[in-house]
């Protein structure tokens, strides 16, 4: 079968491939819409589910919402308590975001258009951050917050999770301020500007689309992280994915509600994505393309 | 490793021209370079140094007593439950990797090769297959967990719908099939990374390749073979390091399934629970120095096995060209 379902490839020729419609181009496409309803039926079950009533969820376990049931959605966010772990998830997210990317960009500009003594070594000392398996070293990231006082605080985790998303950003804005010409910069200076006002007005603006890159790439992994809060907050600080696992804990037969809490907690990347999917795929796919 | 690390699209003419005013800019670079140096030392470095450190020291709760030597390694292959729990957690970690390169890079690969040629709904499709791949591990592990529950989930229910309800399983409760179904999840959520990479490799092999593979005679299996397969060796290779490194880190989806023991006994157990029960669910008065020692172990296989296959793959990608 994977034969034929090759072939539509290798015949170019339109004429050629106009004459007779393959059966292996039927079948691929048949396969790829059949997958796509694979991968989306269990977020579908998920929007369907949290719009269902408990009864109804239990008596039929496939169904679709006759009279849409809201209330799982204000229980989830008021007795639940979700609408804290949103505002928690929001603020450390957005928190780290701005933190990591603004010094990112710092420190990525001289390390791509400076030359100065080390230069290579520190940008590979940034770069080995993007093998590093940091949740490793969450005993010791524990006793530091300790005993700075961040423990169990907001800041505390901005701090880790922006310095975690550093590597990724130094790399992705050195190759973008590399990338960009001399010439602006070069008549600024000659127009007298200083350094640090040809960096903010001269070359942040001409590589915002990468930091939008950079900022929806560390947005996306921080706000689904599990790990570092579920070891470094306690309850009310909790983010979104670890106020999950303390719901289910507590409320494990409320199945419409935790419906809900599944869909709070992803519909903001789902609209992210939606709003951004250039963006996304070409960060994913990042450095493929030569 | 360089591969992913290095900007490869970028030529970068700039910065000669600041050359000449040398010294007088430290300050200058201080201002540019500290705050993320100082982020990322502490609270990046520092610590996997300082695990390396708490590694060789014998722990009282959180006191630090004497220098332990090898100890604590010791101790995580000869102190029971922690020898037996160690190896059982290596295996499944190796099976998991196994069955997800198995399911995700394959269903990857066919995946982006079929929608290559495909010309309608090529967007949507794409968007499809990523979506689950945005969804936080916590959010699938419940997610899935509601959906195989064996009365009241959406998969029992639909088998018995249309007829199949003798295959109607306890998906989770049942330590045989724990693991598999937890695979299958993450491959779930996985497949549309690599089909991206795949598709951008794809994207960016010259049509006349293949015609001219065609104008030789060699049938459209062939030239995907010698021609498509062997331009996408630094793709699988890129492929193949992260699906190992994202397998190795593996956590919340098992949490979020079967709880931090890895349920029904211990049958989905990985290095990542088991890291984390070490350190913060482990009743010996040395957790600290297990937990520490397990992190290095972990350290220098991801790292290790990781800078391996990269070396590999790289070398085989040479032998290609």
């Amino acid at each position: 079968m994977t034969t034929s379902v090759l072939e539509p490839a290798v015949a170019v020729a339109p004429a050629r491939r106009r004459r007779r419609p393959r059966r292996g181009a039927v079948a691929s496409t048949v396969l790829l819409w059949v997958y796509a309803v694979a991968a989306l039926a269990p977020l579908i079950i998920m929007a369907l589910g949290s719009l269902r009533t408990e009864q109804d969820l239990a008596t039929k376990p496939l169904g679709i919402p006759t009279h849409p049931a809201f209330e799982n959605y204000a229980k989830a966010w008021s007795e639940g308590g979700f609408s804290s772990y949103f505002v928690n998830s929001i603020i450390v997210t957005v928190g780290a975001v701005v933190l990591g990317t603004g010094v990112a960009v710092l420190a990525a500009y001289p390390l791509a258009r400076y030359r100065f003594r080390g230069q290579g070594l520190l940008t590979a000392y940034f770069l080995a951050g993007l093998m590093l398996p940091i949740r490793l070293g969450i005993v010791p990231v524990f006793y530091l917050l300790n005993s700075i006082g961040l423990i169990d605080s907001r800041i505390g985790l901005i701090c880790v999770y922006a310095a975690s998303g550093v590597p990724f950003a130094i790399f992705v804005l050195t190759a973008f301020f590399r990338g960009l010409p001399n010439e602006l910069e070069e008549a600024a200076r000659i127009d007298g500007a200083g350094e640090l006002r040809i960096f903010a007005q001269i070359m942040v603006p001409m590589v915002r689309p990468a930091l939008t890159t950079v900022a929806l790439f560390q947005f996306i992994p921080l706000w689904n992280d599990f790990f570092f809060p579920l070891v470094l907050m306690e309850d009310d600080k909790y983010t979104l994915p670890v106020g999950l696992t303390r719901f289910v804990a507590e409320f494990e037969a409320a199945h419409a509600q935790l419906y809900a809490g599944l869909v709070i907690t992803t519909i903001p990347l789902v609209l992210l994505f939606l709003l951004a999917t250039k963006q996304i795929v070409a960060g994913l796919t990042a450095g493929m393309t030569k | 490793m360089t591969s992913t690390t290095e900007p490869v699209e970028v030529a970068g003419p700039g910065g000669g021209s600041t050359r000449r005013r040398g010294r007088r800019r430290w300050p200058l670079l201080l201002v540019f370079l500290l705050p993320a140096l100082a982020l990322y030392t502490v609270f990046i470095v520092y610590p996997l140094v300082s695990a390396l450190q708490y590694s060789f020291f014998d722990w009282t709760g959180t006191r630090q007593n004497g220098f332990a030597g090898l100890a604590n390694f010791r101790d995580l292959f000869t102190k029971y439950p922690l020898s037996e729990q160690v190896w059982r957690a290596l295996a499944h970690n190796c099976v998991f990797f196994i069955g997800t390169m198995l399911i995700q890079t394959t269903g990857g690969l066919l995946l982006a090769t079929l929608l290559h040629r495909s010309r309608r709904g090529k967007r949507f499709l794409q968007t499809a297959y990523v979506l689950p791949h945005l969804v936080s591990p916590i959010v699938a592990g419940y997610l899935w967990s509601l959906m195989l529950n064996p009365q009241f989930g959406a998969i029992n229910a639909a088998l018995r719908g249309v007829g199949l309800g003798s295959l109607a399983q306890p998906w989770r409760g049942d330590p045989h099939l724990a693991l598999p179904v937890a695979i299958v999840i993450n491959a779930w959520q996985w497949v549309g990374f690599p089909m991206l990479l795949f598709a951008a490799a794809l994207a960016g092999i010259p049509e006349e390749y293949h015609e001219a593979a065609r104008v030789d005679g060699a049938s459209a299996w062939k030239s995907f073979w010698q021609v498509t397969f062997p331009l996408l060796t630094p793709v699988l290779g890129i492929v193949t390091v992260l699906t190992f490194i994202g397998n190795f880190n593996i956590l919340d989806l098992i949490y979020a399934l079967q709880g931090s023991k890895g349920n029904p006994a211990y049958s989905t157990d990985v290095l990542g629970l088991l890291f984390y029960r070490t350190a913060f669910e482990n009743p010996d008065a040395n957790a600290i120095g297990q937990s520490s020692a397990l992190a290095v172990c972990m350290f220098i296989l991801i790292f290790g096995i990781s800078a391996a296959a990269n070396r590999f793959f790289r070398r085989m990608e040479a032998r290609l060209k």
